[in-house]
């Protein structure tokens, strides 16, 4: 029975990424179709795996991964491993559970007709099952795999509005960023992979290696982590992703894509938190990113750049907390994750709404909204609540523990990162994040006397009158995000035994305990208070703080540095382009030739001395047909016209191919024969264009050393011939050759049945070698001929997507 | 300019050059030939046809099979060999023949490699298309 159940089990979860795969590549045809409702299809994908894990949840929490594997590159030893334990489970869940939602809130966003909205449904299926594989994968190569897919998904989901330039240009950056990041990473695992002889997660964390080179893996691992979870200084990145839809904002926020760096560290914290830099790096940049992103916050008027900025601060806190490799604070950072994926799921959520309905963000420009939709009002007010920390919600609940761990005693930090920095760092990013979750509530929902005013001057008003209710459905997904945080904050049992085998799962040394609403009074909750009262203070003194923030020069941003390298390297690239390739093609042909005769010169000349000389001509003939040979050439060097070089050419070339025959290699001599009729004919074609002279060079130093290296590579050929011809050490594979081709290849013609089945694989290059120099003939000639008109393809192009953006109004 | 003999003697020798190339490809397991001598011999149909007629003609020729779709199939053929070797369970690329008793003909051998040389007859032919029609081409004035 035991077997049967491993049995189903096998493929279940490759299944469920497929399936994912699967609707990716459904969703353009579906939603020529349905429309908007392609969303709903492509929901499945996550709600079956989010119903999945449900029903696989008890056997997982009771501490029994579910393990899959399926080869891959078996020579590599690379397998495509999956693995879900209850951490896994807390992000399955995330990812596909939120998933499901936003899929189900994008049918509500998208209301206008749209001919590129299956392709977006597709691109977001795809990036749904990358993340999904990502915390699934136990195996490091294929982790790695799908955390390059998610960076390219999400680039593509960034940039959807690709008609807009601030769009094209932050998912260019987020791409830039990210992928980064990504080599990074990938260097960090191999060096990880190699140190701890496996590529196996589990069996890599059971087992940590340690030393200099870890130590050297770890850091390119982490600057992986931290630009894809967006930490200072490489955070500019998310706030430019908002430029995407809302629910793909939503979902980028909350549960995908940022979260694959905290996963990365959560994953890695408690077996590698030891090595010397981890600790004072990775809490110092999650505690800096906390305030850097809190403070920006603070001063921003568009509610998704102040939630984007939020996110950020968020990331900082997770990263500080799952990052310190201590069980309280892993315990406490998994609380987060969950109550943060919720809450800032539903606040995106939110803001989408009031965009849809009020067609701005600006909080400037809003006003009095809470009587217009009191429902959406009610769920965004709950959604803040947790983000702000407030009980009985569960960020409250997850607050609390970050508190209690920062209050543990500084020896279990490490030396020199005291718990005291830390939690100072964290207790003012606290207050900065209760300051900016009121400032959004006040500025999405509250009645304004100042609106319009400054910054906002000239521009229209929002008020409650011109905007209508969202439909129930529409508002529906982030009412259960919010009410999931109130739920599990006033009943946090629910998720006792999920969060704490969570825990375990990354740390064994964690000791389960029981999560509770309330703890007494102790100093987490004195802090708590603290927190809150100066978080009102900051908000009710925003003029103030307003007014202090513009006083104060923004800090060297970190957008700016993105921007000078990107620019420095476009200059870079095209100064080293016009150095290398400067047009001149014999100065190309002499770089090739002298590289030719002087990097194996040595080697052919110290063999020289050691010939077997070969016999001149076994043939009267072949002295004959070598000396006509000899003559074309001399012909063709002293030709003046282009066309008279060509054919004494193609006489070199049957003269050669006379020889083949003379040394009875009839398919050899034909093949030449015809090569050289062709190359005559194609010659004469490509003549048309050029003058029928040759340019006579003025310069006559220029004109010998052409001579020179002209002559040294033809005694260099000549020695090589010599050379190759005496270097056999080894029997000859001829004979072999020739007594195989019969009964194991069925053919006589030794030649042909070596070109296609005893060396097929070559000939295979070949042909490819002549389909690529094929396509590049065609379109060297094409692009130098439409040269100043712009090509046909481009205007072919332009006038389908006219055509496709006219059918799409028409819809 | 046109010649009256060239494109009489072409019209003669073009179907046959074409039908020669066909038993180089199907002989050249044997005897002298191949996929790519074939190939060969019919791009210098081709070209003969296109010197004697003119790129005028030869692109009504070329606009029912276009000369990429040919690079772009003998890259599957030969590829499809090697893909079908691996389903077969063999090793890439790796041949296999099937053995037909053919009323009248006899005794038959096909082999997997037939198709793959097809391929590399079919992407020789292309190229020599292509480049015909590239550079052949009139130039814009």
């Amino acid at each position: 029975v035991r077997r049967h159940t491993s049995l189903t089990w096998e493929l279940t979860l490759l299944a469920l990424l497929a399936l994912h795969g699967l609707l990716a590549a459904l969703a353009p045809p579906v939603a020529r179709r349905w429309g908007r409702g392609v969303f709903l299809l492509c929901a499945a994908a996550p709600a079956a795996t989010t119903v999945w894990v449900v029903t696989r949840a008890p056997s997982v929490l009771a501490g029994e991964a579910a393990v899959e594997s399926v080869q891959w590159a078996e020579g590599l030893g690379v397998s495509v491993d999956l693995r879900l334990d209850a951490f896994g489970l807390v992000m399955v869940a995330l990812v596909s559970g939120i998933g499901a939602l936003i899929f189900w809130y994008a049918h509500g966003y998208f209301t206008k007709p749209r001919p590129d909205l299956g392709k977006f449904a597709g691109v977001l299926t795809a990036f749904a099952g990358s993340m999904l594989g990502l915390v699934l994968a136990d195996n490091v190569l294929v982790l790695f795999v799908f955390w390059e897919l998610t960076s390219i998904t999400s680039y593509l989901l960034i940039g959807f509005e690709d008609r807009k330039a601030e769009a094209r240009d932050a998912a260019l950056q987020a791409l830039l960023v990210t992928a980064l990041g990504g080599l990074a990473l990938l260097g960090g695992l191999v060096i990880l992979g190699q140190a701890a002889g496996t590529y196996s997660l589990s069996a890599m964390l059971a087992e940590p290696p340690a030393g200099g080179v870890v130590t050297a893996g770890l850091l390119l691992c982490l600057v992986g982590a931290f630009t894809k979870s967006a930490q200072v200084p490489f955070h500019t990145w998310l706030p430019g992703a908002m430029a995407a839809p809302t629910p793909v904002s939503a979902y980028l926020h909350s549960a995908t894509m940022v979260k694959a760096g905290v996963y990365l560290i959560a994953r890695l914290a408690p077996a590698f938190a030891v090595a010397p830099v981890w600790r004072p790096l990775v809490i110092g940049v999650g505690v800096a990113t906390m305030l850097v992103g809190g403070y920006r916050a603070l001063r921003q008027h568009d509610l998704k750049l102040l939630l984007a900025f939020g996110t950020v601060s968020q990331l900082g806190f997770m990263i500080a907390l799952l990052g310190a490799g201590i069980p309280k604070a892993t315990f406490a950072g998994v609380a987060l994750l969950i109550a943060h994926g919720a809450f800032k799921a539903a606040v995106f959520m939110v803001v989408g709404i009031v965009d849809h309905e009020a067609g701005t963000r600006d909080l400037r420009r809003l006003t009095g909204l809470h009587a217009a939709m009191p429902a959406t009002l009610l769920v965004a007010a709950v959604a803040t609540a947790s983000m702000a920390g407030l009980p009985p919600l569960f960020g409250f609940i997850s607050k609390e523990a970050a508190l209690e761990a920062f209050l543990l005693p500084a020896t279990d930090f490490g030396a020199d990162m005291g718990g005291t920095l830390a939690l100072l760092g964290v207790v003012v990013g606290s207050i900065l994040t209760f300051a900016y979750s009121a400032r959004f509530l006040w500025g999405a929902f509250a009645r304004k006397r100042d609106v319009g005013g400054r910054g906002a001057a000239g521009r229209e008003v929002v008020a409650a009158g011109d905007v209508h209710a969202p439909p129930r459905s529409f508002v529906a997904p982030a009412a259960l995000l919010a009410g999931a945080g109130l739920v599990i904050g006033l009943a946090p049992r629910l998720v006792d035994v999920l969060v704490n085998q969570a825990a375990l799962a990354l740390d064994p040394r964690w000791q389960p305990q029981a999560i509770a609403l309330w703890h007494g009074v102790n100093v987490a909750l004195a802090l708590t208070v603290l927190v809150v009262g100066t978080g009102a203070v900051l908000f009710a003194a925003r003029r103030t703080v307003e007014r202090y923030q513009a006083l104060v020069p923004p800090l060297p941003g970190s957008y700016d540095a993105y921007q000078r390298s990107v620019r420095g390297l476009v200059a870079g690239a095209k100064r080293l382009t016009g150095v290398v390739q400067n047009g001149s093609l014999p100065t190309y042909l002499m770089v090739i030739m002298l590289t030719v005769v002087t990097l194996p010169a040595p080697f052919v000349i110290g063999l020289l001395w050691t010939p077997a000389v070969p016999e001149f001509a076994a043939h009267g003939l072949q002295t004959v047909v070598s000396v006509l040979v000899v003559a074309a050439t001399l012909g063709a060097v002293a030709a003046r016209r282009r066309f008279v070089a060509v054919l004494f050419l193609g006489a070199v070339g049957y003269g050669v191919a006379i020889l083949f025959v003379i040394h009875g290699a009839p398919d050899l001599a034909l093949t030449q024969l015809l090569v050289e009729t062709l190359i005559v004919v194609l010659f004469v074609l490509v003549l048309r264009h050029l003058p029928d002279r040759f340019a006579r060079t003025e310069l006559r130093a220029y004109r010998a050393l052409r001579g020179a290296v002209a002559i040294a590579v033809g005694l260099f050929v000549f020695a090589f011939t010599l050379v190759a011809g005496a270097a056999r050490t080894r029997p000859s594979i001829s004979g072999e050759y020739l007594a195989r081709a019969l009964p194991e290849a069925h053919g006589r013609n030794v030649v042909n049945v070596i070109l296609v089945d005893f060396r097929a694989l070559d000939t295979l290059g070949e042909i490819v070698v002549l389909v690529v120099a094929g396509i590049g003939i065609a379109s060297l000639v094409t692009a130098g001929w439409l040269g100043g008109r712009g090509s046909r393809a481009e205007q072919r192009g332009a006038a389908a997507a006219h055509d496709r953006l006219e059918e799409g109004a028409d819809r | 300019m046109r010649s009256l003999i060239l494109e009489a003697g072409t019209r003669a020798v073009f179907h046959t050059m074409l039908l020669f190339s066909v038993y180089l490809l199907f002989a050249g397991h044997n005897f002298p030939g191949g996929g790519f001598i074939g190939g060969l011999v019919a791009a210098a149909a081709f070209v003969l046809y296109y010197i004697a007629e003119g790129p005028g003609h030869l692109r009504k020729t070329t606009r029912r099979v276009r000369p990429e779709v040919l690079l772009g199939v003998g890259i599957l053929l030969a590829a499809a060999v090697g893909v079908a070797a691996l389903a077969g369970g063999a090793a890439f690329l790796e041949s296999g023949v099937i053995e037909v008793e053919v009323p009248i003909i006899g005794h038959v051998e096909a082999s997997s490699v037939l198709v793959f040389d097809l391929g590399v007859y079919t992407i020789v032919v292309g190229l020599v298309l292509v480049i015909l029609e590239s550079l052949g081409a009139e130039m814009p004035s």
